[in-house]
């Protein structure tokens, strides 16, 4: 699949994605979405204009020109706030509500956890954990966690 | 002015005050700031931006130095947000200039820095000061969040305060056990005598072994009439024992089942109470086990564990003071595996208590698998899915069993090593009083005695410690119950409410913002509709029509703006008082296991049967209620009559005539009806309509020919305003939507699609 000659993507200096269409229609402010955003990341993305209609289905983002790829990952980017968790430093108390100190990908930070329910289980090792604003945090495998993290995390498994 | 740069100060995070006061410049005052969470590249990280009245200003902490920019034409600040990240934006006419993303926490301060913003922008350009819009209500010091007249908390930051509940959480069932203090001191004192009863028999060994067995052994004949006291004594004993054991058990077991009783109904109250927004995020099989099981557990602890372990502490106790005072040495070595033990039980006590609230979660997951599966059984079935099902059933108990063999593991390990440590002690019993005894420091009925007792009172530390494992299940179990107790209902009750003795049914919306969890789904919704009026509310799914009926409802309260009945807040009306004013037809109609008679009369249980048929026969539903073999007294819901989606719509209109609402809300109706039957629930809908304020939501916009005014909405946001000979005139979005209907018979296909395309970019403002 070859769509480059078909449309054009730029980015504006207002920071917006721009969709060109075959015909020179301008479409502003376009946005890449994951349609699989955690079981298959780079399978199926859509971009989709400022009204919520589709324009373009990319089935895999290693098919589109190199130009438009970095355009699309660092929009995708900016947009994905998936923080990883690597270490759990504390947890204010074993009874929900309560606040966690985490060690993720992105620095250290805190959040508030509702209840044991917003724990997800996305595989057998895999954790996602949603906090009280709706964030995501993610354990990519709850088995390579230290020794304590492990510990303070299974409190609540 | 003054005011506010103080009040602004003084909230600000001390952190920043000091760096923040040195770079203002004369005359400058901090307006609004806003803390920022995150840098661009969404790594964490602290920032703040602050308007004041001359420029914008910000920071990061890692930064050196802070960023400005002075109020010029052109400027623009604006808010996005995303899945639980916002970002903030500053234009000129010709480009980004800067932008800044924080963690979703405080919309309001992020709303209120760009109001700060504009009106300051608009000052500098204009001249013109800030008109400051005259609120009669009051706002939130922290929030700038409108509070109603009788409101003294802020709700938006009331909801934020999550304090964790305390950790002795058993002790909180002390509230379940007040009303019964005096039974239970009854039931205390009665345990205290009837242990103190048990604890004669082995005092009685010591003289009968003494003065009775040992001098016949050494020659001397038996004194009978020492024989019949020892004997009778004993035999008093446990007949006492026998009468105040029964008394204990009975009375304390009577309490214990009546705080059980009081703690089921208070969580159940306490459920039905909880807002929407609550039931949204829990599912059935897990609530119904909280309410069912879990009391249950902590009724039987209390009834029988707790009991015991009480009667197990006093006779320790008890047994303690009567061996130190035979002998206190040989006491000293009795009781000193105690302390041992009592290290054991703490030392497994942490262990178990996090697998038996292991066991407990993964019990409410297979419910939960049963209460999905059962109520879609048709689903399962027709698309011949039970392999896959039972597999799910499967996993589920496989987990239950594993996390269970884990607990066992520790908890199998746990009584033998108490028993094995009540062996050793008596075994050292044993060593230390034969050895005294050869020293004749104590008499053979001494250690006799000592051995009887001990040998109780191990048995006592072996029941004791099953406490451990009891215990931690009810406090798992008392946790899980407060959970529910301590859940602040999201749409709370106003604390001192306002009593409309009768409402006329004006409804105004004023600046209504909802937002569900990071997804803003209505904004900036401006509306009044007046008493009688009939409002069409039209827009695509997920264009918050049916949010905004919720909150008109209070299933859900505001996030920004109020709504206003007869210009009253809705927040500070009672609650079921407001809702009695208002008659909810569903797309889905739910009927209660019971009679047609019941179950119209729902809203109203005291109806008269002549006001019960007469809301059927305004219904359209007399008639094929009259074809039922028994009548109104057919049984329907669950279990009961199998009654047609139009049949069920219609009783469910019944039921909103009967309680005469003057508010009426018809939420998709009629949508899951064919046309024929449409047209009888239509009249029927007719005879409900007539007088009241009703707003309707249709998906057929035929239906809502009759509608006064059509409110077409998308994407959260009121676009057009009128009926629908006007809107067709416009020519606008309602325009397109009609004739994407007229035009196609297969609309509703066409409306499903464009529905998901909606919501997969929903959520991108």
């Amino acid at each position: 699949m070859n769509g480059a000659d078909k449309y054009q993507l730029n980015r504006n200096s207002y920071g917006r994605l721009v969709f060109t269409d075959r015909t020179g229609l301008m479409q502003e402010g376009v946005v890449p979405v994951r349609s699989f955003p955690i079981t298959d990341p780079d399978q199926g993305i859509a971009l989709i204009d400022s009204h919520g209609h589709e324009l373009l289905w990319i089935e895999r983002l290693a098919d589109l020109p190199e130009d438009y790829r970095v355009l699309i990952e660092s929009e995708l980017a900016s947009r994905e706030f998936v923080p990883e968790i690597m270490r759990v430093l504390k947890v204010s108390s074993f009874i929900t509500p309560n606040t966690w100190q985490v060690e993720t990908d992105r620095g250290e930070s805190t959040f508030l956890l509702k209840g044991e329910e917003d724990i997800r289980r996305l595989t057998v090792s895999s954790l996602m954990i949603t906090d009280s604003y709706g964030i995501h945090f993610l354990i990519r495998d709850r088995l390579a966690l230290d020794r304590h993290s492990r510990k303070l995390l299974d409190h609540f498994l | 002015m003054q005011q506010i740069q103080s009040l602004s100060l003084n909230n600000l995070p001390s952190i920043w005050v000091e760096a923040l006061s040195s770079q203002l410049i004369a005359e400058e005052n901090v307006l609004a700031w806003l803390e920022i969470d995150l840098d661009t590249q969404l790594h964490f990280a602290t920032g703040l931006v602050v308007v004041t009245n001359k420029r914008l200003l910000t920071k990061m902490a890692s930064d050196e130095i802070w960023q400005e920019w002075y109020y010029q034409k052109d400027l623009l600040l604006a808010q996005r947000d995303y899945a639980g990240v916002g970002c903030l934006e500053l234009f000129d006419a010709h480009a980004r200039l800067a932008y800044w993303r924080y963690r979703l926490g405080n919309d309001i301060a992020v709303s209120r820095l760009i109001e700060c913003f504009t009106q300051q922008l608009d000052y500098y350009l204009t001249g013109k000061l800030p008109v400051v819009a005259e609120h009669t209500q009051v706002q939130c010091p922290n929030c700038a969040a409108f509070l109603s007249s009788e409101q003294e908390e802020c709700p938006v930051c009331d909801k934020q305060s999550h304090a964790p509940p305390s950790t002795w959480t058993l002790l909180r069932l002390w509230r379940f056990a007040k009303p019964y203090k005096g039974r239970l001191l009854i039931g205390f004192l009665l345990t205290l005598c009837s242990t103190a009863a048990t604890l004669v028999p082995p005092y009685l060994t010591m003289p009968l072994m003494d003065n009775v067995l040992i001098p016949y052994q050494n020659g001397q004949p038996i004194n009978t009439d020492l024989v019949t006291l020892y004997l009778s004594g004993l035999l008093v004993a446990a007949v006492l024992a026998w009468m105040l054991g029964w008394a204990r058990t009975y009375m304390l077991a009577l309490v214990s089942e009546r705080i059980g009783a009081d703690l089921r109904t208070a969580t159940y109250e306490h459920l039905l109470n909880l807002s929407q927004e609550y039931f949204g995020g829990k599912r059935t099989g897990d609530l119904m086990a909280r309410i069912g099981a879990e009391t249950d557990r902590i009724n039987l602890f209390i009834s029988l564990h707790l009991l015991d372990f009480a009667t197990d502490v006093i006779m320790i106790v008890m047994t303690a003071v009567i061996l130190i005072s035979i002998n206190p040495w040989l006491a000293l070595v009795t009781l000193v595996p105690l302390p041992i033990i009592a290290w054991l039980i703490h030392l497994v006590r942490d262990r178990l208590r996090i697998g038996f609230e292991k066991v407990d979660r993964i019990w409410a997951e297979v419910n939960n698998v049963l209460a999905d599966t059962i109520p879609g059984i048709r689903v399962v079935k027709a698309f011949a899915q039970e392999k896959r099902e039972s597999a799910r059933f499967h996993a589920a108990n496989q987990r239950n069993l594993q996390i269970n063999d884990r607990v066992n593991r520790i908890w199998s390990l746990f009584t033998p090593t108490v028993t094995l440590l009540t062996e050793v002690g008596l075994l050292v019993v044993w060593v230390f009083g034969i050895w005294q005894i050869s020293k004749d420091e104590i008499t053979v009925g001494v250690l006799t005695a000592f051995l009887a007792y001990i040998g109780r009172f191990y048995i006592r530390l072996d029941t004791m410690s099953r406490i451990v494992s009891v215990t931690q299940k009810a406090a798992a179990g008392t946790k899980r119950i407060f959970d529910i107790l301590d859940h602040v209902s999201s749409v709370p009750e106003s604390s001192n409410p306002v009593h409309l003795p009768a409402i006329q049914g004006k409804i105004e919306l004023r600046n209504v913002g909802f937002r569900y969890g990071t997804r803003s789904i209505t904004r900036d919704i401006n509306l009044i509709i007046k008493p009688g009026e009939m409002i069409g509310l039209v827009g695509h799914s997920g264009s918050g029509k049916s949010t905004l009926v919720n909150l008109i409802c209070r299933f859900y309260d505001v996030t920004e703006g109020m709504i206003l009945i007869d210009g009253h807040d809705i927040r500070s009306l009672p609650i079921a008082e407001y809702r009695k004013n208002i008659g909810l037809v569903l797309q889905e109609p739910f009927l209660f296991y019971g009679t047609i008679a019941e179950n119209i009369a729902y809203g109203k249980p005291d109806a008269t049967r002549p006001e019960i048929v007469s809301a059927a026969r305004a219904a359209h539903a007399h008639e094929f209620i009259l074809r039922l073999p028994h009548g109104y007294d057919s049984l329907v819901g669950e279990r009961g009559q199998a009654l047609s989606g139009g049949e069920r719509q219609r009783i469910s209109i019944a039921r909103a005539l009967l309680i005469d609402p003057r508010i009426l809300i018809l939420d998709e109706a009629t949508s899951s009806v064919d046309t024929t039957t449409e047209k009888d629930i239509q009249k029927a809908l007719d005879n409900l309509v007539r007088g009241r304020t009703t707003i309707a939501i249709a998906h057929r916009l035929s239906t809502l020919r009759e509608a006064n005014r059509l409110i077409v909405l998308d994407r959260g946001r009121i676009v057009e305003i009128g009926n629908h000979t006007e809107l067709m005139a416009r020519e606008g979005y309602y325009y397109r939507l009609y004739l994407a209907q007229a035009r196609n018979v297969d609309t509703e296909d066409r409306a499903i699609v464009s529905v998901a395309e909606h919501s997969a970019a929903g959520e991108h403002k």
